[in-house]
Parts: structure tokens; C-alpha cells; sequence
């Protein structure tokens, strides 16, 4: 990565870098580091006394019955929303790459959505699903179903899995759709004359895809773990009975709503570890694209 | 054969054919459905939302709702900025964040390319490093750190903290690469010193990858939520997004759906326009920023 050919001169390049470099130290650095250093503290109630009690924090937190529930809705939420705008995005992908008139048109209509912020997608879908006004919600209490998102848990969770991957089969539908043309055009027609369409997508088209499919789910967990809070603060506020909480959205409310700093912080570290080992994962995906 | 063949051949075309429009078609009327939903919700008067009797036809209150929703962004029962208010908040927010981020990652990819000095590689380090750092994993410090500087409900506190790009400075340090020594060479002969050949060679080379950013950059910007919810207390320096999902609250049925909807409308046009007019831009930013 080194230039042969450079400028010299000795104060310019810090003078270059000073800026990124600061944002990154104040904003980034110590804050991560103050992250870490309240995680092994606990605060008494009302702020008078700090103790440095090493992992106790998280050895509380990992044996709270609530966290462990916020886990397993943040694995079902996130695995949900990634399967379901991954296979649509596919599906709409490999329809789209077929040679057909208004190729172009249907890729705009169908990346628009990419635009939507989270919490304002949760709005539309709250106007469609709410129980009383919205179109859906009164048609399926009218068909019998008892219909309350402000109620029931379930319905409340399927209700923000739906909205966060709404706004999130654009993205996927794109990256699909650049990894299908990547595909040469003759091994796809070779294949489907002589095995089918159907066995010529699961057998040809699919494994080739699968560098895509890798880098696509890093994406998408991490899109459901970090970039859905809005949905769930804009839709169901975590509720009811935390039934919506997931892990970001806890760190939010033990933080931010009741200030319990020493938890939130070892919630904080724990979410770091998370996106550190999918950041690796990812770039180990890319340096292996650049090997082949 | 050949008959046979060639029979065959032409109605599996055919059948191909309608398939992937019909499931293209059906995917964009349920992406086009809550958008559609919105429209005519902002075109009736309360009651007639607030009754569970909207119609999917549109009503006779559109220009009324999006005047109100403008000018003063509040309703019968919603107590709000005005739209125009949180608009401009959103605007300022988007776009100072959007050139902030290309701005400094431009000069910073530029040093640790063009440059040799020590602790070149640390630096880099650094900004790569911030990737793995988004503020939900430090969000009471970064807050507590704005809290101290004075940045609370202001633009700057809204912004700066954002500004670093680990994203734009790989992929214009990935451009910078590809230009190759002969021209720097050319320059320094000429006598063109480093800020010089930034300006008159790099930048314009730059020109189609700074557009594609742009496009991500101002999404992303427009449609920050958890960092403006922390950072703005006061009601005239909310965004817009901020301020739809207040204006809910609790999400009663009498509420004043109409000017929620109006908002919502008009809080998705800015993002939506950029997508729309700069397609290939977007498409090639999305693809880009993510190598």
C-alpha cells in the first residue's frame, strides 16, 4: 500500500489528519475507554460512593432473568428480520435479473425504501397495524383475531420484525443484484437447460452467491442488533412487559431512563465484543474476496 | 428437433416472462402500500381517522393538514414544532454531517497516502479502529463527555460527534491508491507543492466517488435517531424524525393522525428525492462504502 512517489514535509500530514483524529480521540476513544473503566465500578444509588468491584457488574447482568429475556428477544428479532429481508431481497433479486423490459425501472421502485428512517418506517406501519384506526389492525379483529400490539407480546414483536425488515429488503435486494450479474450468463443458461430453472438456482446459482450471502448476514445482524432502535422506541417503546426489549434497547432504558451507570456500562462492553467479532468476521469475508 | 426445440425454447422465455414481473409488481405495492396508507391519512380530517372510518380514497383536507403541519406542526390534540422548524433542524443536521465526514476524510485518506511521517500507520489504525465503536457501545460516556464541552441541544453537539467516517477514509484512501506515481511525479516537477495537486489533481479525480458518498452520507444523516433523542432537550432543536414519534406518544386513536401523516410525508420527501435523482450515484455509494 506504500507510494514510491510522496511530499515532504513534516508538519502537513499531522496538520492533514488533526481533525478526524480528534473527533475520533474525544468522541470515540475516551468515551470507550469510560465505558469500560464504569463497567468494572458500582455506584451506590445516589452517587456518593464508587467501588471498583472488578466483573461483578457482569456477573450480575449475565444472571439477571431480564437480561437474559432481552437476549433471547434480541435473537429472535434479529434472526427473524435478517432470514425475512434476506429472502425477500433474494427472491426480488434473482425476478429482477432476469432479462426483462423495465429492468431499470423496477430497481428504482425498488430501492427506495432504503431512504425510510427506522422510526419513521415504525410510523407507517403503526398507522397500517394499530387497533382501532389502522386498515389491518381492524380488519383482523374483524375476522376474530384479538388484535393489540400494546397488549399482546407476540403481536407486538411481530409488528416490529415486520416494519425493521420492510425498510431493510432494499439494501439486501441491491447486493443480491450486483452478485447475481457478477454471474457470467452462459453458466446460468447452460445450467438451466440442462438441469431446470429450479435445480440450476440451488445448485449453480446459489453457491456461487455465497460470498454475497456471508456479507449480507454480518449486515443485517448487525442492522437489527444497532440500527433498530428507532423502530422499537418509535413502535412499542420495549413494551409491553419488555416483550420488544432487545439489547441496545436496554442499554438505553438502564442508562438513560434509570441511570443505572455501572450496569448499562458492562452492557455497553458486552455489545462491544459483539460488533468486534462481526467486524472481524467481515473482513475476514473481504480478505478472502481479495485473495481469490 | 429443430421445430420442437425451438418451440420449447420460446415458451419457457414466455412463461419466464411474466413470472418475474408479476412478483416484482406484487413487491412494490406492499413497498409502496404504508407510503400509499400515509397519503390518504394526510388528506382527512381527525375524526374521521380517529373513528376507524378512513376510507381508501383520498379526503377532502389535503392542503389544510400540510399548512397546518407546516406552519405550526401541531393539531387539536398533537403540540408540536412546525414542520418547517424541524425540516431546517434536519437539513442543517444531514448536511453538516454529510460534508463534515467527506471534508475529513478526504484530508486525513490524503496524509496517510501522500505522506510519510511516523505514526502514519497508528493514525490510520485509529480511524479504521472506530468501526467497531458505534455509540450504543458508549453511550452515557460520549454523552457525559458533549454534557461537559457545552454541546447539549446544540448543532455542533448534534454533529461533530459524528463526523468521523472510517468508511470514507478507506474507500478514498482505496481511490488515492489507484493514482498512479507518474502523475504526482509530473506535479512535483512542475512545481506543485502537496495542498496544490490535492486541489487541482485529487479532488476532481475524486469527483464521482465524493457524489456517491454524498448519497449514503445525507440517508444516514436525515435519519439519525438514538444520538439526536440524547442530545436535544428543547423542542425548536428537534428533528424531524425526532418529532413525528412525538408526536405520538402513546399512540392513542384520537389523535391528530392527519398532521402526523402530513409529517411523516414530508419528513421521508428530502431522503427519498436524493435516492430518487441520484440513482446511480446511490447504487454505487452502497456498493462502494461497504468494500
Amino acid at each position: 500500500m506504500r507510494r514510491r512517489v510522496i511530499f515532504d514535509n513534516k508538519v502537513l500530514p499531522y496538520l492533514l489528519v488533526a481533525p478526524q483524529i480528534a473527533v475520533t480521540l474525544v468522541f470515540f476513544f475516551w468515551p470507550a475507554a469510560q465505558a469500560i473503566y464504569q463497567s468494572l465500578l458500582l455506584q451506590d444509588p445516589f452517587g456518593l460512593r464508587t467501588q471498583f468491584v472488578w466483573f461483578e457488574n457482569f456477573t450480575t447482568i449475565l444472571t439477571d432473568p431480564l437480561y437474559l429475556d432481552s437476549l433471547r428477544v434480541t435473537v429472535i428479532f434479529s434472526t427473524a428480520v435478517t432470514v425475512l429481508s434476506m429472502g425477500i431481497g433474494l427472491l426480488f433479486a434473482t425476478m429482477a435479473d432476469a432479462h426483462i423490459r423495465g429492468a431499470r425501472l423496477y430497481r428504482t421502485l425498488m430501492t427506495w425504501p432504503y431512504a425510510v428512517a427506522p422510526a419513521v418506517a415504525a410510523v407507517l406501519w403503526l398507522f397500517i397495524f394499530h387497533p382501532s384506526i389502522g386498515l389491518l389492525g381492524r380488519a383482523l379483529q374483524r375476522i376474530g383475531i384479538p388484535w393489540d400490539y400494546k397488549l399482546n407480546g407476540i403481536q407486538a414483536l411481530i409488528l416490529v420484525i415486520l416494519a425493521a425488515s420492510w425498510k431493510q429488503v432494499s439494501y439486501n435486494f441491491l447486493f443480491f443484484l450486483a452478485g447475481l450479474q457478477a454471474i457470467p450468463r452462459s453458466v446460468i443458461e447452460a445450467a438451466t437447460l440442462e438441469a431446470g430453472p429450479a435445480r440450476c438456482f440451488w445448485s449453480i446459482v446459489f453457491p456461487l452467491l455465497s460470498p454475497t450471502t456471508f456479507f449480507l448476514l454480518v449486515v443485517n445482524v448487525v442492522y437489527a442488533f444497532f440500527d433498530t432502535f428507532g423502530v422499537i422506541h418509535a413502535l412499542t417503546g420495549g413494551g409491553p412487559a419488555k416483550a420488544t426489549e432487545t439489547l441496545i434497547y436496554k442499554v438505553y432504558t438502564d442508562g438513560v431512563v434509570n441511570l443505572d451507570l455501572g450496569g448499562s456500562a458492562a452492557q455497553s462492553v458486552i455489545l462491544l465484543i459483539i460488533v468486534v467479532t462481526l467486524t472481524a468476521l467481515q473482513f475476514k469475508y473481504i480478505e478472502r474476496k481479495v485473495h481469490y | 428437433m429443430g421445430q420442437a426445440g425451438k418451440g420449447l425454447h420460446k415458451r419457457s422465455r414466455r412463461r419466464e416472462g411474466w413470472i418475474p414481473h408479476f412478483t416484482l409488481a406484487v413487491g412494490i405495492v406492499i413497498f409502496a402500500f404504508p407510503i400509499f396508507f400515509a397519503l390518504i391519512g394526510s388528506t382527512h380530517d381527525a375524526g374521521t381517522i380517529g373513528r376507524g372510518e378512513m376510507p381508501l380514497a383520498p379526503g377532502k383536507h389535503l392542503a389544510e393538514n400540510y399548512w397546518q403541519a407546516w406552519t405550526l406542526g401541531s393539531g387539536e390534540r398533537v403540540k408540536a414544532t412546525p414542520v418547517r422548524a424541524m425540516m431546517f433542524n434536519s437539513f442543517v443536521m444531514a448536511l453538516v454531517i454529510t460534508f463534515g465526514k467527506i471534508a475529513i476524510s478526504l484530508i486525513s485518506a490524503y496524509a496517510v497516502v501522500f505522506f510519510a511521517f511516523p505514526l502514519r500507520m497508528f493514525f490510520f489504525w485509529m480511524i479504521f479502529i472506530t468501526l467497531m465503536l458505534p455509540v450504543e457501545v458508549r453511550i452515557i460516556p460520549t454523552y457525559k463527555v458533549v454534557s461537559d464541552l457545552g454541546m447539549i441541544d446544540s448543532f455542533s453537539g448534534l454533529t461533530i460527534p459524528l463526523i468521523a467516517s472510517a468508511t470514507a477514509t478507506l474507500l478514498f484512501r482505496q481511490v488515492f491508491l489507484t493514482i498512479p506515481d507518474e502523475l504526482v511525479e509530473a506535479a512535483k516537477i512542475d512545481g506543485a507543492g502537496a495542498m496544490r495537486f490535492f486541489w487541482s489533481m485529487v479532488l476532481p479525480l475524486s469527483r464521482t466517488n465524493i457524489a456517491a458518498l454524498f448519497v449514503i452520507l445525507f440517508i444516514y444523516g436525515w435519519n439519525q435517531y438514538l444520538w439526536p433523542l440524547l442530545i436535544t432537550t428543547s423542542r425548536t432543536m428537534e428533528t424531524i424524525v425526532i418529532g413525528i414519534v412525538k408526536m405520538i406518544g402513546t399512540g392513542e386513536a384520537q389523535t391528530d393522525w392527519q398532521i402526523i401523516m402530513a409529517t411523516t410525508i414530508l419528513a421521508m420527501l428530502p431522503p427519498v428525492a436524493v435516492i430518487l435523482f441520484m440513482q446511480r450515484w446511490f447504487v454505487k455509494g452502497l456498493i462502494e462504502a461497504e468494500k
